[in-house]
């Protein structure tokens, strides 16, 4: 066991323990905690069943005693966003639980700008009603509109979220999004207090009586998640209901679900979950859906909360393709290294070259 | 993540949200957006046209609102911190060479810069904190993955030596103490100007993580270019020799540097040539170009070495808040954070190496 984290890596950049980057099986042992830790735990949150009631953000203020905010995070006011459903805006110091609002259309009796091979369940549901032509023929824009519509039945039919009208089609995208507590955490990686730290669940918590306000993890989320309370001073964000788990029980927002759009239990179990639900709504025709932060080779090494999501990440306010900041820091040390060398150098050759009085 | 790429967004757009502007969908064409669409152009030529790819890039984000939060640090603390960290940094090298090689106007007035500077940047960094209090928490842990706890460790001996060594310099006690002091802030005053370098680099705001390599070198430059010019300005002009040369040196990698951080990293270079940082930058190469001009033709004179100091001090400055504020800007538009992470995708998607380096 090693007492200076993630020491010689930062430097050298030589990590083949992946303490900087990349997929990590045990996250809590590399934190330092016994082997007898318990095992990760994480949400996974179905965005295709959420209905948009925001239990999970009441539920999450009441329990953490989360002050009043707008959606834009000003203290104590009442303001409406005047964009959608949605008046919490965004994640932040008072907000560990935001609700994603997004209405959105398309026309279903035209072509989509389908690329690529459609999806089996998609192909197979059209050999039975069209004589397919091949794929790669100019007729092409035919058999895309037909799947298209078929796939919107195949929508509206499995997917609460979706209703058809005429040649509209209309659904709302409803996501409840949440601090990720990343395998790598760029707040956890560059807080230099210690005021963050990880858990023995797996989890990233803020000690509230370390935390002096240095503002640093705020921009080093790639998510955007972690913030300061300006009359505070301090930062705060999702402890995952940190005293809920030492005592055995559910987070917050998990309990109150309704729908179990929010699941709540060991990582591992959920990410076997998730691939079941995923292999689901494929087989029904929903060809949108995808899990985001399920893959342990991406630019965090995987999220201790991840999504089922129906559209793109950034439709709802999801960096694409996240990447610990931390990663980079090697060059970076590297870097400053040789640039004070410079100016060593500089400094000492003018004093060199410059002629004594 | 890999899940649905073939069809992207499936023809699906938010109601109501294509004829808003600032919102939903937009595309960017503006001239590091023509300028990455003509590379790309060439790429697709070379895979023979399998490469699907529209002629505007547009992206989409949750109601224009930014994706990562724009960082919570004060203006004009920060900057400031940055400005006269660098400033005491390089004086506090000058000074040691200067005191071994026997120039005692210029260590005095080495001294005296690393001193001030350093002191008053620890109390520009204290006063930044949420919980000025607690500074202290600073020096319990010390952790290499923070820029801002090696820093602390950086910070600490060399304010700690630079104003003592700058104290018994006005007090006149102690000659020797005053060599080892000089020495000791020596030693850290290059990393203390270039670790601020690390320390923006290092976060999720675009324009300060793509130049992550090059920022060092920008605020070395920049520090020794601030650095020669104070000393310069308050030294006799026949002792300022060193000073000059550090300055005219610094300021030429300040601006060459720049002009790769400017230019050099497609879309997230954008914020350096707009609005209020573009000012500031534009402002900031004017100062220290003219600076190092002044320095080369009026230098060995009393009022031309004042002029000049006080613009190679000035240009450093700007540097710094231009280089902040562009990456404020950066972090406040989605544009910088979705465009530059789908284009990493899509290079992934296409067999491409990634883009950014390990």
């Amino acid at each position: 066991m090693t007492t200076v984290s993630s020491a010689s890596p930062a430097f050298t950049g030589k990590d083949p323990q992946n303490r900087l980057f990349g997929p990590l099986p045990d996250v809590a042992a590399e934190a330092g905690y016994q082997e007898d830790h318990p095992a990760r735990v994480g949400f996974f949150t179905d965005t295709s069943v959420c209905i948009g009631c925001k239990a999970c953000e009441v539920a999450c203020k009441e329990w953490n005693t989360l002050p009043m905010d707008d959606s834009y995070g000003t203290r104590d006011t009442l303001g409406l966003s005047g964009m959608s459903y949605d008046n919490t805006g965004q994640l932040g110091a008072n907000t560990w639980r935001h609700v994603a609002f997004i209405e959105q259309v398309r026309t279903v009796d035209l072509p989509m700008p389908s690329v690529g091979p459609p999806p089996d369940a998609a192909a197979s549901r059209r050999d039975g009603i069209v004589d397919a032509p091949d794929e790669a023929e100019p007729g092409d824009s035919v058999v895309t509109a037909q799947t298209s519509v078929l796939n919107a039945e195949a929508l509206s039919e499995y997917d609460p979220q979706t209703s058809q009208s005429g040649d509209r089609e209309i659904r709302w995208l409803m996501a409840s999004d949440v601090c990720k507590h990343c395998t790598h955490a760029g707040c956890l990686d560059v807080c230099p207090t210690g005021a963050l730290f990880r858990t023995e669940f797996g989890t990233v918590v803020v000690q509230g009586d370390i935390c002096n306000g240095c503002g640093y993890c705020v921009p080093s989320c790639p998510y955007g998640v972690i913030n300061q309370r300006k009359d505070d001073g301090r930062v705060f964000k999702c402890t995952m209901c940190y005293d809920r788990l030492t005592d055995g029980l559910q987070p917050a927002c998990a309990t109150a679900c309704p729908t179990q759009s929010i699941q709540f239990g060991n990582l591992d179990e959920l990410q076997a979950r998730a691939d079941a639900r995923l292999e689901t709504l494929k087989r029904q025709g929903v060809e949108t859906a995808r899990l985001y932060g399920r893959d342990e080779d991406d630019g965090v090494g995987g999220n201790g909360a991840f999504f089922l999501l129906l559209d793109e990440p950034e439709v709802y306010g999801l960096p694409p393709d996240p990447i610990v900041t931390t990663r980079d820091l090697p060059a970076m040390w590297r870097s400053a290294a040789a640039a004070a060398a410079m100016m060593v150098g500089v400094a000492l050759s003018a004093v060199l070259g410059s002629r004594r009085r | 993540m890999t899940e649905g790429i073939t069809t992207p967004g499936a023809g699906w757009r938010r109601a109501g949200g294509s004829d808003v502007a600032g919102d939903g969908v937009r595309a960017y064409s503006n001239g590091a957006g023509r300028r990455r669409k003509g590379g790309r152009r060439g790429g697709r030529k070379g895979r023979g046209g399998e490469v699907p790819m529209v002629e505007d890039v547009e992206f989409t984000s949750y109601y224009g609102r930014p994706i990562i939060k724009p960082p919570v640090w004060k203006s004009p603390d920060v900057p400031l911190y940055l400005f006269l960290g660098g400033a005491a940094g390089s004086s506090a090298i000058l000074g040691a060479l200067a005191d071994v090689s026997g120039r005692p106007a210029l260590t005095r007035v080495s001294r005296l810069t690393a001193g001030g500077g350093s002191i008053l940047s620890v109390v520009f960094l204290i006063h930044d904190l949420g919980r000025p209090e607690r500074f202290l928490h600073m020096l319990r842990v010390i952790k290499p993955t923070s820029p801002l706890s090696i820093g602390s460790y950086i910070l600490a001996p060399f304010s700690a030596a630079a104003g003592a060594t700058a104290a018994v310099e006005l007090l006149g006690w102690f000659p020797r103490l005053k060599r080892f002091g000089g020495a000791v802030a020596a030693l850290f005053g290059g990393p203390l100007a270039t670790y601020t370098g690390v320390l923006l680099a290092n976060t999720a705001v675009p324009s300060w993580h793509a130049p992550h390599r090059e920022l060092p070198f920008v605020f070395g430059g920049s520090a020794m270019a601030a650095g020669g010019g104070i000393t310069m300005a308050f030294t006799p002009v026949a002792e300022a020799g060193p000073s000059r040369k550090m300055a005219v040196t610094g300021a030429a990698i300040e601006l060459a540097v720049v002009h790769r951080v400017e230019n050099g990293h497609g879309i997230v270079s954008e914020p350096f040539h707009e609005g209020r940082p573009g000012t500031l930058l534009r402002a900031a190469k004017a100062c220290t170009a003219a600076g190092a001009a002044v320095t080369v033709v009026a230098g060995r004179r009393r009022a031309g070495a004042v002029v000049a100091g006080a613009l190679l001090a000035a240009g450093s400055l700007l540097t710094r808040f231009g280089v902040f504020e562009a990456g404020m800007a950066s972090a406040r538009d989605p544009k910088y954070t979705v465009v530059p992470q789908r284009e990493r995708l899509a290079a992934r998607q296409n067999g491409h190496a990634s883009t950014t380096t390990r």
